[in-house]
Order: C-alpha cells, then structure tokens, then sequence
C-alpha cells in the first residue's frame, strides 16, 4: 500500500463522517459526489491505466440503471439487484470490450461513443420491457422518512465507492496493472513480449463497466424515475473524463480530487447560472485543457515560484 | 412502386447526409481530430437561413454565397487561436476539447434562439413532382442538386487548386508535406475552414427540409459518424458511397421493420463496420 492510496482512503472515510454534520441537502450532494467518484474512478481503469480513450461510460451507467430498475420491478430486494446488475455488466462489458478493445486511437472513440447511442435506442424501442420514451418507475424500496432515506442512499453509494477504491487499489498493485500500464506505453511491444493484450483490456473494461453499471443501478434506485435521455446522457462519459483531466490522469487520489472539485464548481453554476450552465461547463474544459493539461496533481509549490532564467 | 419510391427516397437523402459529412471527414482525415462541433456548426447554418430568409425574405440557395465565408472565416480563427494548441495531443483531450466547445456553442445558441423547434416553410410552396407513381418534394430536389455541387466543388478544389493538393499532400503524409514546402499549420486551419464552411452550407440546405432546433445537432453529428466510417475517410468519393449506402439501409430497415428501429440499424452498421472494415467501402487499407 503505498501513501498516496492510503490518502485515498483516508480522503473517502472522511466523506463518511457528511451525515454528522449537514442536513438532507449535504446528503444529497455527497450522494452525488460519491457517485461522480466511482464513475471517475472507474473511467481511469480504461482510459488512465491503459491509455484508451473509453466514451462508453454513460452506456454502462444507463445499462446499470436500467437492469435495477427492471429487477426491482420485479420485486428483487436492493442488494442482490445491484449485485445482479455489477455480474451483468461486468460480463457485458468483458464480451464487448473483446471485440471493441481491437480498435485504436479514434476509431475505438468512435466506437464507444455509439455503444450509448447503440443500447439508448435499444432501450427506447423496447417498450415492453423499459417502458421506453416514457421512462421507468421504480417502487419506493421502503416507507421510512425522507431524511433515513438519503442517508441509506448515501452510504450506500458510499460504500461502493469504497469498493470501487479497493478494486482500483488492488488492480494497480497487480500484474494486471503492470500490464495495463505496458499496453498504454507500447501495445505492440507488449504484445510481443508475450502479454495477452485482448484479454487485458477485457478485464479492465469489464472491471470498469462493471462498478459502473452498479453506481448506475444505484441511482435508478434512488432517484426512482429514469427515462433513457437521462440515463445515457452523453455527458455521463465526458464529465468523468473531465474530472480525471482535472485531478490528473491516472493517478486514483488525484481522479477522486478532481470528482469533489467538479462536483463543488458545478453546484456552484447550476445555482448562479441555470440558463447557461452547460456553456459554462464547456468554458472550463476548454480551459482546463489548454492551460492545465496535466490535472491538479501535476501543481507543485515551486511551480508558484518565479524560477531564474538561463541568461 | 414501392420499391423505386424508397430507392429514389433514399438516393435524395443520401446525397444529403454525405454533404453533412464531407466537412467532418476532410477534418478527420486532415487534422486528424474527431471534430464534434460539427453538428453544431449545422444547426447555425440552418439559423442563418432561416434568419435571412424571415428577415430579407433571401431564399436559402441564395444564402449558401453568405453562409460559406462567413463560416470558413470563423473556423480558421477557431482552429488558429484553440485547436492549434493542442493538435499534436491524444485524441482524448482533441476529443474532449472539441466537445467542450460544442458545448458552449450549443448553449449560446439555445439561449439566443430557444430551444423551439422552428421551421423554414417557402412561400408559395414548391409543390412537388411525380414521375410514375414516384413523388419527390421540389425543396427537396434542390437541396439534393445543391448538395451534389457543393461536394463536387469540394471535390474540384481538391484536385485543381494548389491548396487543394496542398490539404491532400498534408492527409496523405504531413512530414513529406513539409519537406516540399508545405505550410502545415495554415494547411490545417485552411482544412478547418473548410470543414466549418461545409457544414454551414450543409446547414441552409437542412433548412429546407428539417426543422431547425440546437437539439437536433447531436443526430447530425451521428449521421457524419456513421457516414464517414460506412465510406472511409478523407475522401469525397468514400463521403458519397457512405452517404448512399447510410441513407439505403434506413430506408429499406424503415420500410422492412419500422422506423423506430433506424437509427439503431445504422449504429449497428456503424460499430459491425468498425470491426470488420475500419477503412470503409471506399478507404485504403492502414491509411489512418
């Protein structure tokens, strides 16, 4: 365990202590900034540690509220719907990844990019089942009050949180880390040398897929309402992205700092500027990469210093 | 009778959607960054036809002439002053900068127009034309016949100009380019200036037939997606064929098993393309 994933932990077991101190707002919003967490934590599995650029969250987020939704409906309890739903589309994910992950560079965007497309048709044609454009009701889990409501919702998503930072932990001290950070240095080399790349990446996409699919299934349950236009926003795949460049890229304390930071900045916009909220956000990404490239975690205090110039 | 009217439906669209992704493919392929302000550059060429259309009372294929300059001026200076920054970076920060920008530019027009769905009608209305049983929209017609010259003119540059063979030679080998003297950076903007007048144009003939709302770009960014992978990339030809090949399959799926199911059709299309023929119907092979 090295120190920087020890801060982690220690970062997330603070945010358990939310419930103490705020009311049913705060609970909300740390709701919230666990799930932003895991959906960042998870994107970096694929797009920090092995290099790919995945656009393919809001698929698996919108997959994983969606297999909730329909099992709750059929009368499944909470806990193994989720786990239901982390198997389905881990298994998902692996089977697609397989063949998706053979792609490159912008065509595996591309590619990822329509899987949202892909399963929010999907879902929205199939009415029968999904209740398609017109959404899904998903019946109250229990008849207890408002604010024992939000804190069960709150450490529920606070503790998969706490998983996905142990999987992305344990992932990182493995060999499968060490290939993962192989194939986004040199993937045909690493693939000479003998390492199985395909089923690699596999893993990983399914892995990420997977807690994903969770977080997702775990909002449906706690928002109750989830119709397709929501769930497979598009923004679901950028906004993780954006919070990884911010934190910077790679590194899981920095990922879950820039997840707090962007949740913090966003609240602020949404409550000041309705109308242009989206607008605003697109200012602070263009921002962020033309002037911050390399996140939060690439500040140093020298870099605040005027350093000498070579004369 | 059918069968011809779905052909013919699908020919007339289809020259539509390879104009759409004519501008996205040349940056694609060019600059090699997934462009995806592109949908929204479609939207505001569809305003702008509209726009003058409701206050001069300029038809659209007049407003082509305005549309194109000023739409190349505005994405030189983007790709000059922005993307230039950032061109030799992963496709991952390209991506998301472009979708940032999206972003804001949608936003600005949503707020400036709303986000009601608005529609240009002509007035008288141009009726249409029947041939045996085939009936075809005259605005339609025209939008097709001015889609087919704006991409033969793309075309005709390509091939003819000195800037043409000059955006060709930087596709086909930047290193190469610049040892014989080729400005690569004004090659890009150039190319982005281009792409960006594209889809303007490609927006006032949108006016025509589609109704015109900030939150139809992300289809318009889907049909060029799709479009450029069907043809392959970079070239007018591959833009074409995937065109008519997109429009086609959504006809005859429309016809076949419902209209609900077209766009899943095409992204199925798309991502079973991708793994089996990346390079296109039209594209060469490790040509990237």
């Amino acid at each position: 365990m090295t120190r920087v994933n020890l801060a982690l932990l220690v970062l997330i077991g603070c945010v358990a202590a939310l419930p103490w101190f705020g009311g049913a707002y705060a609970l909300r919003l740390g709701t919230i900034a666990c799930l932003y967490a895991i959906l960042a934590l998870s994107w970096n599995v694929v797009g920090g540690f092995a290099g790919y650029p995945s656009f393919a969250t809001a698929a698996f987020f919108g997959f994983g509220a969606y297999a909730t939704g329909v099992l709750l409906g059929d009368g499944l309890p909470l806990p193994l719907a989720i786990l239901a739903t982390l198997v389905a589309s881990l298994l998902l994910a692996g089977l697609l990844g397989a063949v998706l992950l053979r792609l490159r560079g912008h065509y595996f965007a591309i590619a990822s990019l329509s899987l949202v497309e892909v399963l929010r048709e999907l879902v929205n044609n199939a009415t029968d089942l999904t209740g398609g454009g017109m959404g899904l009701n998903i019946p109250l889990a229990s008849g207890s009050g408002i604010l024992a409501d939000a804190t069960f919702f709150f450490y529920a998503m606070w503790g998969l949180l706490l998983a996905t930072a142990l999987m992305v932990i344990a992932v990182s001290a493995s060999k499968l880390g060490f290939g993962l950070a192989c194939i986004r240095q040199n993937e045909t080399a690493a693939n000479m040398v003998g390492l199985n790349c395909t089923l690699y990446k596999s893993i990983a996409f399914g892995l990420s897929a997977g807690f994903v699919g969770a977080a997702g299934g775990l909002y449906a349950a706690w928002v109750h309402y989830i119709d397709p236009s929501d769930v497979f926003d598009i923004l679901y795949s950028v906004k993780p992205i954006v919070m990884a460049l911010m934190g910077g890229l790679g590194s899981p304390l920095g990922v879950v700092c820039g997840a707090f930071l962007y949740l913090g900045l966003e609240e602020v916009v949404w409550r000041n500027y309705i109308q242009i909220h989206s607008g605003v956000l697109g200012v602070l990404i263009v921002m962020l990469l033309l002037l911050l490239p390399h996140g939060l975690i690439s500040l140093r205090p020298g870099m605040f210093r005027r350093k000498a110039k070579h004369v | 009778m059918l069968v011809a009217q779905v052909l013919v439906n699908a020919l007339v669209l289809g020259c539509l959607y390879a104009c759409i992704a004519i501008g996205f493919s040349l940056v694609w392929g060019v600059l090699n960054v997934i462009n995806l302000i592109h949908g929204s550059f479609i939207v505001l060429g569809a305003y702008l036809a509209w726009g003058l259309y409701q206050s001069l009372a300029i038809p659209p294929w007049y407003a082509l002439p305005v549309a194109a300059p000023l739409f190349f001026v505005f994405g030189y200076l983007l790709q000059r002053l922005l993307l230039n920054r950032v061109i030799a970076a992963p496709v991952l920060v390209t991506l998301t900068l472009t979708f940032g920008l999206d972003l804001i530019l949608n936003n600005a027009m949503i707020y400036f127009f709303k986000a009601d769905y608005r529609k240009l009608s002509l007035h008288p209305s141009m009726g249409s034309v029947s041939l045996f049983d085939v009936v075809v929209p005259v605005d339609r017609l025209i939008a097709t016949a001015s889609a087919l010259a704006l991409t033969a003119v793309l075309y005709l540059v390509l091939r003819r100009l000195r800037v043409g063979r000059a955006i060709v030679a930087v596709r086909l080998d930047r290193d190469a380019a610049v040892l014989m003297g080729v400005d690569v950076k004004s090659i890009y903007a150039i190319a982005f200036g281009f792409g960006a007048a594209l889809a303007g144009c490609a927006g006032v003939l949108m006016a025509l037939i589609f109704p015109i709302s900030p939150l139809t770009s992300s289809t318009y960014l889907g049909k060029a997606f799709v479009v450029c992978v069907l043809g392959g990339l970079g070239s007018v030809s591959g833009a074409l064929a995937g065109g008519l090949l997109l429009a086609l399959v959504e006809g005859v799926g429309s016809t076949l098993i419902g209209p609900a199911h077209a766009t899943t059709l095409s992204f199925a299309l798309l991502i079973v393309f991708l793994i089996v023929r990346p390079h296109g119907l039209l594209g060469r092979k490790g040509f990237e």
